[in-house]
């Protein structure tokens, strides 16, 4: 059922009692022309623009626990573009310009909203590394732009831009078109469409082994529920990536580490914009709901565990203290941790893989969520061609061979 | 916090001392000139990142200042040993 004002006015007159589930949930075919690996929201976006946009309809997501429970239900939804290199700002850029249509385009309103994105600079280094961003982004037709400390605090009331921190604000960059989506929205809008278009999602189907054929290539899946074959196999599976392609005998230039987040008890809005500071480690921006959402650094060390140390979450709310004096007494709901995929470049690989028929999309590291729609996009289009996108191609596996590395070491909002 | 036991100082002591030194017992190349890009690919960059036990190294930063490795497993976050760089891994 198509949501609309008259769909809603006929479930409001008949006490909601009509809506439909939002996606199927069938038992795994015996074979599958495309098998995805990971229904997050990268894995389910692959799939429907293979469905809507390439004609593979015959495709299964699977996924060992539900749909959307990993980093995409874990991360603090930011979604910005201004990343420095022209590889990554394509991708990224890619990415915002399909997030500002996804709501229509899902039939799904998956709340995007550009409230801007504004990251902090503290000692001239910061200064001299945003300005560098910003011009960098200009030249490549992507809105960001230099705020003084007093601009700062005119899109920001909360910021504290006094000289009397032990950081104090020397100036901002700002993306007004950045902003945050709900999460949940974006991996049940993309699952409803898929599966609309006849996509099989298929949840609490672990994969345990990848099969192959004589001559190397896929053949298909071992799982929970039994063999699942398939002519290609994308795999999306975040922090896990290391593990399943180690089935196939693929080692990865990858280390998974728990990174945090938490929220605060629901209050007013108050908070207007989205606030990063990477150097002092702090980020925040306000839910519809009304909670602060705040966002905390990696752990030291490689883990599968999704929870960190509580000093990591503890430095990240004295710098919040800081900066925002004004949260200083609410208090906090929850924390948690999702476990993130970081390569030695700090930028993702998506393309193809030594094995015939296996591709994979990963290395996101602590910043997947705003590239949901891209990612999905050009992996779709990687895994229908079997030959990268344009887009996609800079990201390959083989650039940890050849040396052609994508340093955003420095766009990572997250330390690490 | 993990509480990390220092094979030097004998001591349990509190993550923050240490600096955690990624993938233990990684060798590099005994004859660089013979290892081709995709050699060099996987020493620099190919790690095993395992799911369950694993050797990493560590180095007490903010005592001893010196490496040494453990074993750790990386779903509980539980070390099970840790022993000096040149002993072999305890069982």
């Amino acid at each position: 059922m198509r949501y609309s004002f008259l769909s809603l006015a006929r479930e409001a007159l008949r006490g909601h009692r009509g809506w439909p589930a939002q996606w199927r949930s069938p038992a795994p075919k015996p074979h599958y022309d495309v098998v995805i690996v990971g229904a997050g929201g990268h894995g389910l976006a692959t799939a429907y623009y293979l469905a809507s946009e390439l004609g593979v309809a015959n495709v299964a997501v699977l996924d060992k626990g539900w749909l959307g429970g990993g980093n995409t239900g874990r991360n603090t939804t930011i979604i910005r573009s201004n990343y420095l290199w022209e590889e990554s700002a394509a991708i990224y850029e890619h990415s915002l310009k399909l997030w500002e249509g996804l709501s229509h385009t899902l039939n799904y309103n998956v709340m995007y909203s550009p409230r801007g994105v504004m990251m902090l600079a503290h000692n001239v280094h910061d200064v001299q590394v945003l300005k560098r961003h910003v011009h960098a982004n200009r030249l490549a037709g992507i809105d960001n732009e230099w705020l003084t400390p007093e601009q700062a605090h005119g899109f920001c009331p909360l910021l504290n831009i006094g000289a009397a921190i032990r950081y104090p604000v020397l100036g901002a960059a700002l993306q007004r078109r950045g902003g945050t989506a709900r999460h949940d929205a974006v991996a049940w809008g993309y699952a409803r469409a898929a599966s609309a278009l006849g996509v099989d999602i298929i949840e609490n189907c672990e994969v345990t082994g990848i099969s192959r054929d004589a001559a190397g290539a896929v053949a298909g899946v071992e799982t929970a529920r039994g063999f699942i074959g398939a002519g290609r196999v994308g795999v999306v599976a975040a922090g896990h990536t290391s593990v399943v392609m180690a089935m196939a005998g693929v080692r990865m230039p990858l280390e998974s580490f728990p990174l945090q987040a938490l929220v605060s008890e629901p209050v007013k809005p108050m908070m207007p914009c989205v606030v990063m500071s990477n150097t002092i480690h702090a980020y925040m921006s306000q839910s519809d709901k009304g909670e602060l959402v705040i966002g905390a650094g990696t752990d030291a060390y490689t883990s599968y565990s999704q929870t960190g140390g509580l000093h990591i979450a503890t430095d990240t709310l004295a710098a919040v203290c800081e900066l925002f004096p004004t949260v200083r007494r609410l208090r906090m709901l929850r924390s948690w941790g999702g476990i993130v995929d970081v390569t030695p470049d700090r930028s993702p690989i998506i393309g193809t893989t030594p094995v015939p028929g296996l591709f994979v999309n990963c290395g996101w590291g602590t910043g997947g969520f705003k590239a949901t729609p891209g990612s999905g996009h050009v992996f779709a289009h990687t895994i229908a061609r079997g030959a990268p996108h344009r887009i996609a191609a800079p990201f390959s596996l083989d650039r940890f061979r050849t040396g052609r590395l994508i340093d955003e070491a420095a766009a990572a909002a997250v330390s690490h | 916090m993990l509480l990390i036991f220092c094979p030097f100082c004998r001591m349990e002591r509190p993550e923050i001392e240490f600096r955690h030194g990624g993938e233990a017992h990684v060798v590099r190349p005994p004859d660089p000139a013979a290892v081709d890009d995709a050699g060099w690919a996987d020493f620099l960059y190919h790690r095993a990142n395992t799911r369950g036990v694993h050797a990493e190294r560590w180095r007490h930063l903010h005592g001893c200042g010196r490496f040494f490795n453990a074993r750790r497993d990386t779903v509980s976050d539980r070390i099970l040993a840790t022993y000096r760089p040149g002993e072999e891994p305890p069982r």
